[in-house]
């Protein structure tokens, strides 16, 4: 194995430095690495790059929306960017930041030396680049990309031109990189935790993402096997989605919600793990309920599996469906408004401190509810006759997914970074990016809530002249939050370039392994495990 | 082998460098990228798929020849398999929901679409302006009568005799794997050798099966929603015996080899786990496809 030479050395050295051999050097460390550590900044890398790819796209949508009529863009393109825009963020942001957070923080936080499976992890990220190549490509070819929307309903999805098969196998792909990544997190944190890492000792971050990664690896196969029926509808004269065959389109709905609904949990559940790791640092208490919010997570994620046809009231279910799948919803309250109880409780006489990551996990509490109330009201079937397919869902659901899981995605980052780089970011740049970011996401989304209501329908490129001052007032939040990532961008580069050298400790409050070790962590960390006990345990309250 | 790792058993063996994975990503892309061309008619197309599915062999063997070079090197300690072993088990775990969505088209077009086609429930008015005379009757190509006329395959005929030779199957894989248990490696070679045979003819009596299909009974992939769930299910099944009974011959001339011991054998295990996996597939085919 020659290939294997460059990077070859003793593993019978001696182990009091466990960073004994850095990092190779090169291009190609990063195409064939199998660290968990560079394998996490690709993925985070990747991310941001597709966050910033996808918000484009949401902003040519918001500056088409600036006025009624048609300025910018033709509405054959407007569909075709409000359809890429999801799959870019779901697939390429969002899912690809937790997966990178992961990689990096969970064999650091159970005492692993790596992942369980290195070289498919490797894999799992290297499968993206081409698969996002061949999604966004389509948008250059003649018939233009998709249009139909992200959750390609047929029939009308089947009217894509030349770039369907195209959208299909790179769905295909992600879903491949997902369960390979899925698997890997399960492995890893089932096998590969050091002696005394109880799973009840575990940190929250770890513990949602073993129930998110079993979700994924439970939903991704669905989703491929429904994309698989629009494809062959399409071009192997299968029937599965026309009556005329016996089949019927609103089949490819509930399939496609199988899947579609624990993929909104899968989205979220790493972000709850995120805040509960956040808040009791700068609470500097320990986390109220841990073991309630393991469970929380647990019934969050049953749940996600019976509430998929909540997404499909206005399709013509039998009345018995509408009731079940309505009672199904509010009952994910439940859970839900436990954690946000036990974060709450965690900080109520806490010794609080506001640092960025703090700023951005309080927002996330708040916003995230917001979010998950218009959710509730979403839930009643006769009121989602009448919110269904407008601005109120898009509202809703740009709460839970930027000020929930983007939010909890940037507070991760500003949490671990001195971790990742060993700079202290600029913390007055990130107060005024936390600012500016909560401040215009609000101004960008909360309107959207009226015009929903005042019935404004999500996806199309003009409007009634009555919906045109909330657009507006949208659309210049869009734009000003759009600009505050750049700054994120910005400051992110700016630490991993230099600054303020990190202690170990990072944050005064802060608690759990990955705080035992230096910052930067080393290459390789905990090539023997560690030692755990009370003190190394993230949340103090867990062993008593 | 240059790697100047040496076997330690009390450590996790952690690779480095991995050549394999971005090789199989351009194989993978130029299939499915070469698929999509095919299927929108440029010719280049099948250049492309060709090129991939080249690739994709290429490193399967560089990958998994990586792999066991190190295991029959005494790389892996016992920590090292139960990761191997999870990665299985939550691998065939995605295969079964992969299933789970045909078998749900099955059910859901059964239990619903064609009732409600028939006007069945809230159906009575779809039935009455669009499809008035429809009978939904099991199996139907629907009210349009998609594909024309078509006869079923029965199922106490080949799917039977299938059904019998993927469960015998079920049985010359254990019984192989008790004589991997006791060391006798020629037993081990020749049970695996009859599983690997049952598991071809399962394959060869499938097409005959098709063919039959497509040129006698007028049953194809177009027959509307039963010959799409027929064929897809079937289909998807039988590409998963190919391919397991493809692992089962790599497993079997490793065998011979003598990579395995009684006590370490996870390539064996992964492969048998994924046999019997195929296998109650097909159980769930022959009952839910084939005789109700």
């Amino acid at each position: 194995m020659s290939s294997n030479t460059a990077a070859a050395h003793d593993h019978t050295h001696d182990h009091t430095h466990d960073d004994h051999h850095g990092a190779p050097k090169g291009l190609l460390r990063w195409v064939f690495t199998t660290n968990h550590k560079d394998i996490g900044t690709l993925y985070l890398v990747f991310s941001l790059l597709m966050f910033l790819i996808g918000g484009g796209m949401a902003l040519i949508i918001r500056a088409e929306l600036f006025q009624p009529g048609l300025q910018l863009v033709n509405p054959e393109f407007f569909n075709q960017m409000t359809t890429m825009h999801a799959l870019v963020m779901i697939f390429g942001a969002v899912m690809p930041a937790f997966v990178g957070l992961a990689n990096w923080m969970i064999p650091m936080m159970i005492g692993a030396p790596d992942m369980a499976l290195p070289r498919m992890n490797n894999w799992s990220f290297w499968i993206l680049p081409f698969a996002f190549t061949m999604l966004i490509g389509t948008l250059f070819m003649p018939s233009g990309g998709p249009a139909g929307g992200w959750t390609l309903y047929p029939p009308l999805s089947l009217q894509t031109g030349n770039s369907f098969a195209f959208v299909i196998f790179a769905i295909h792909m992600l879903g491949i990189s997902s369960i390979m990544g899925a698997i890997n997190v399960i492995a890893t944190i089932l096998n590969m935790r050091a002696p005394g890492m109880t799973l009840l000792r575990m940190p929250l971050f770890v513990w949602s993402w073993l129930i998110t990664a079993f979700l994924l690896i439970a939903v991704m196969p669905v989703l491929a096997g429904a994309v698989t029926m629009l494809l062959t509808d399409r071009f192997f004269d299968t029937t599965f989605f026309s009556a005329a065959g016996g089949g019927d389109p609103v089949m490819f709905q509930h399939i496609f919600w199988f899947f579609g609904h624990p993929e909104v949990y899968i989205m979220i559940l790493p972000a709850f793990g995120i805040i509960s790791e956040i808040i009791p640092t700068f609470a500097r208490k320990p986390l109220f309920g841990y073991t309630a919010m393991v469970y929380a997570t647990a019934s969050i994620a049953f749940l996600s599996f019976i509430v998929w046809a909540h997404h499909m009231f206005t399709v013509g279910m039998p009345l018995g469906a509408e009731l079940f799948f309505m009672y199904a919803t509010m009952v994910i309250a439940v859970p839900t408004g436990v954690k946000v109880f036990n974060w709450v409780s965690t900080m109520w006489r806490g010794a609080m401190t506001f640092e960025t990551p703090m700023l951005f996990a309080l927002a996330f509490v708040i916003l995230f509810t917001i979010g998950g109330f218009s959710g509730l009201m979403l839930a009643i079937v006769p009121a989602d006759f009448q919110y269904h397919d407008t601005y109120f869902v898009v509202a809703h659901f740009h709460y839970v997914l930027v000020t929930g899981a983007v939010f909890a995605i940037i507070a991760a980052a500003y949490y671990w970074l001195p971790k990742w780089t060993g700079n202290m970011y600029n913390e007055r740049l990130g107060k005024i990016h936390f600012w500016w970011s909560v401040i215009s996401v609000n101004v960008l989304f909360f309107p959207q809530h009226y015009l929903g209501l005042a019935g404004m329908p999500r996806r199309i490129p003009d409007y009634a002249v009555q919906f045109a001052d909330y657009n507006m007032i949208s659309s210049i939040g869009g734009f000003a939050f759009g600009l505050a990532q750049l700054l994120f961008a910005f400051i992110v580069w700016q630490c991993a370039r230099g600054g303020v050298k990190a202690t170990a400790q990072v944050w005064e409050g802060a608690k759990g392994l990955e705080w035992t070790l230096p910052s930067p962590a080393p290459y390789h960390t905990f090539d023997e495990p560690p030692k755990i006990d009370d003190s190394v345990v993230a949340h103090g309250d867990v062993a008593h | 082998m240059t790697h100047a790792d040496t076997p330690n058993p009390n450590r996790y063996f952690v690779p480095h460098n991995a050549p394999w994975p971005i090789v199989g990503s351009i194989g993978m892309t130029a299939l499915l990228a070469g698929a999509a061309m095919s299927m929108n008619g440029t010719a280049a197309g099948k250049i492309s798929m060709l090129a991939g599915f080249a690739i994709i062999v290429v490193m399967l063997f560089g990958w998994f020849g990586q792999v066991v070079k190190e295991s029959v090197n005494g790389y892996y300690n016992s920590q090292v398999d139960t990761s191997f072993r999870m990665g299985m088990i939550w691998f065939i775990f995605s295969e079964v929901m992969f299933f789970a969505a045909f078998f749900g088209a099955l059910f859901y077009a059964r239990v619903f679409m064609v009732p409600w086609l028939g006007g069945e429930g809230h159906g009575v008015m779809t039935n009455a302006l669009l499809w008035q005379g429809f009978d939904p009757v099991w199996p139907t190509n629907g009210p349009a009568a998609v594909g024309g006329g078509f006869d079923t395959v029965p199922a106490f005929g080949v799917p039977l005799v299938n059904t019998l030779i993927l469960l015998t199957s079920g049985l010359t894989v254990t019984m192989a794997h008790w004589a991997l248990k006791v060391g006798q490696r020629r037993s081990l070679v020749l049970w695996l050798a009859a599983t690997v045979a049952l598991g071809f003819f399962f394959v060869y009596l499938q097409a005959e099966e098709y063919i039959h299909a497509y040129q006698e009974l007028g049953l194809t992939l177009g027959s509307g929603i039963y010959g799409s769930t027929f064929f897809m299910l079937t289909g998807f099944h039988g590409m998963h015996v190919t391919l397991g009974a493809i692992m089962l011959t790599v497993i079997m001339f490793r065998a011979a080899k003598g990579h395995f011991t009684a006590d370490n054998h996870f390539g064996f295990e992964g492969v048998a786990w994924y046999w019997h996996f195929v296998d109650v597939v097909w159980l769930g085919l022959f009952v839910f496809v084939y005789v109700v």
